[in-house]
């Protein structure tokens, strides 16, 4: 066994597994380390088949953003999940009979499935002699300059149209002038009174 | 190479520029007291750039064929922004006296006129989605753009959520495309149809041709359009009657020729059911309606239907004929909208038809305005509505679709009626306490000019602006 089926078993083991207990595990906050675990093992994976950059993207944004968020989103969420769970096995039968029914669906699909005398070949070496960072950049920022900067301009149209129709400027309410707390003179703005024990102002 | 490119997309690259620049300026300085400036600086941007790409007569393609500048795109676009010029022109006082000015409005607008730029110069799946996807999510901005308004954000939310759904369509029939055809460039698919379409192809055609519908607003994909034509507020009506309509219009044409012209006789059918329901049910629908916005939306779906007509054809007379159509309808529309966006009862605006009633005794120029563009948009000769219905029938007849041309008579003397009968409600209707406002200067100049060229263009000497030679141009550059 070399060490690329080896570390190809292990990240794909991992990944299963992690999957597996991220619909298994009764705690959700365990869900999502799972999943985690799942994305950093598949992270692995893309590793292995030389796609470097979809599997750091997968580690930022996936790992780093999305999986964190969930986290917060979890731990702050108030459900009983002892009765989701319980609600759930009402329909446990049906839901065996779906996940049948794609079971076999994907089986009649992979079955007949017939790979390119030139897969094999591709396999072996992925994209050639490019980096996959700059083979996505030639692509991004050159052949497809202009419907990424169109993308641009649409992000923008959102921006501004969620400004247009939520955005209320509000007149009676007091806001911080950080100007006009600087300048305040304590000389003007403080008195300082000498207390006699015993009496009030 | 690039810089070739660049220089192609150069009119886009200006106004987008300048949305970005103009939104930067707003927001620095005086916010909304800027609006009204900003309103007429883009309108004059928009002329400006019309008689920039209407210098421009060169045949060229760029980003690999994902962008073209030919006559087709050329004409599209000066069409786009000289109407979406002269609606900024008659918006800018209405929304202005109703508190809707906001320094958004204009460069929502310029983003959305850069989409429908794009849009009609497409050579690519993805560039067309684009070019959509930008030209609709500005306007589902400015639909509900009073958003105080019950109705104006149920317009914008109803826009929203259909028009979500039709890009769905339209994906889903580009990515069956794509798969099919084996690549997203037009002149691509169009050489994967060479010998025979497959089955897959055919639906992705279908889908596609779903998607346009809706943006066109042509029946049986037009449910939104009543409901946002009246939501929404007058001048966004006005815009989205004119400028996004030849847009689609023209999308519609660029992928059916460019994309699947090898294949004519695959989508010739839909086109032709798509024009029939159209105009009928523009026709029908229109003869129950009691408010002339929702009564402009159906006459829309009429019109879009004779439209069509023309693109059914699938000949250069027929893309020539749906050029001159479009043209003619926008003008027509430009007039129409001049008039509704003055229809005002003490000060607040009202949509009534019932409100017309003898309008001719307090306001004869306001109610000349309105018969004339009445007469043209049921058709009647000599105005401008019957040389456009002239053409797409001819081009029908010409294509040996002679039974939708007869379809389209018919369709056209049933939507007569409920343009005659304003016309009837303003010269002989019963006196009544209806419009009592007067009709503000710009809004009285744009209707004057757009009614003089309706009434005159017939006249040999000015022959239609010699809009055929340039429309006949520029349908022979899409169809080859």
């Amino acid at each position: 066994m070399t060490v690329a089926v080896f570390t190809f078993y292990f990240f794909a083991i991992t990944t299963v597994t992690g999957g597996l207990m991220t619909v298994l595990s009764r705690n959700p906050v365990h869900s999502v380390l799972w999943l985690i675990l799942a994305f950093l093992s598949s992270a692995g994976l893309f590793v292995l088949l030389g796609a470097e950059f979809v599997a750091m993207l997968l580690i930022i944004v996936y790992v780093g953003a999305v999986a964190v968020l969930f986290l917060f989103v979890v731990m702050m969420l108030d459900v009983d999940f002892a009765e989701l769970k319980a609600e759930m096995s009402k329909y446990m039968p049906l839901a065996l009979l779906i996940g049948a029914v794609i079971l076999m669906q994907l089986g009649m699909a992979l079955g007949v499935w017939s790979f390119a005398e030139t897969s094999g070949e591709n396999l072996a070496a992925p994209i050639g002699e490019t980096q996959n960072t700059a083979a996505l950049g030639l692509l991004i920022y050159d052949k497809y300059i202009i419907l990424f900067q169109l993308a641009g301009l649409i992000l923008l149209v959102a921006m501004i149209g969620a400004i247009v129709l939520t955005l209320r400027h509000r007149v009676d309410i007091k806001r911080q002038n950080v100007m006009q707390q600087m300048h305040r003179d304590p000389a003007k703005a403080m008195e300082l009174k000498d207390m006699k024990p015993g009496q009030g102002l | 190479m690039i810089s070739a490119d660049i220089q192609t997309v150069m009119p886009e690259i200006v106004l987008a520029v300048y949305a970005m620049l103009a939104l930067l300026a707003a927001v620095y300085t005086t916010k909304d007291k800027m609006a009204p400036l900003l309103t007429w600086i883009t309108s004059g941007l928009f002329v400006l750039l019309a008689f920039w790409i209407s210098a421009d007569d060169s045949t060229v393609s760029a980003f690999d064929g994902m962008y073209h500048n030919d006559g087709f795109a050329r004409f599209a676009k000066i069409a786009i922004l000289l109407s979406a010029a002269a609606v900024l022109l008659m918006s800018q006082g209405y929304m202005q006296r109703r508190g809707l000015l906001r320094f958004e409005y204009p460069i929502l607008i310029a983003l959305s006129v850069v989409g429908m730029m794009v849009m009609v110069s497409a050579g690519d799946l993805m560039a067309l989605y684009m070019g959509l996807e930008l030209q609709s999510l500005s306007l589902y901005v400015v639909a509900s753009l009073r958003r105080d308004s019950l109705k104006s954000t149920e317009a914008g939310l109803k826009y929203f959520v259909l028009g979500a759904l039709s890009s769905g369509l339209l994906l889903y029939g580009a990515s069956l495309t794509y798969g099919f055809a084996g690549t997203t460039l037009f002149f691509g698919i169009m050489a994967a149809t060479a010998d025979g379409v497959s089955l897959g192809l055919l639906f992705g055609v279908v889908f596609m041709l779903a998607g346009f519908a809706f943006k066109i607003s042509a029946a049986p994909f037009h449910m939104w359009t009543p409901d946002v034509y009246e939501g929404s507020p007058t001048p966004v009506t006005a815009f989205f009657a004119t400028a996004p309509k030849v847009a689609a219009m023209a999308l519609f044409a660029r992928v059916v020729h460019d994309a699947f012209g090898g294949i004519v006789g695959e989508w010739q059918e839909i086109v032709a059911f798509l024009s029939v329901i159209s105009m009928f049910l523009g026709a029908i629908a229109a003869i129950g309606q009691r408010d002339i916005k929702r009564l402009m939306a159906y006459s829309s779906i009429a019109h879009m239907g004779f439209a069509l007509m023309g693109l059914a054809a699938g000949t250069v007379f027929g893309v020539q004929a749906m050029l001159i159509y479009m043209a003619i309808y926008v003008t027509m529309n430009v007039g129409t909208f001049a008039f509704i966006l003055s229809m005002e009862k003490d000060g607040r605006p009202v949509t009534d038809i019932q409100s017309l009633k003898s309008l001719s005794k307090k306001q004869p120029v306001m109610a000349l305005v309105l018969l004339i563009m009445m007469f043209s948009l049921a058709g009647v000769p000599p105005m401008l509505g019957f040389f456009g219905k002239f053409y797409v029938l001819r081009a029908a007849y010409d294509a040996g679709l002679g039974w939708l041309a007869i379809m389209g008579v018919v369709a056209s003397v049933i939507g007569a009626f409920y343009y005659l009968r304003i016309v009837y409600y303003v010269y002989f209707g019963e006196d009544t306490d209806g419009l009592n406002g007067k009709m503000p200067g710009v809004l009285w100049g744009v209707a004057v000019v757009t009614s003089a060229i309706v009434l005159l263009a017939w006249v040999p000497g000015i022959n239609l602006f010699g809009i055929e030679t340039i429309a006949e141009a520029a349908a022979q550059t899409l169809v080859n």
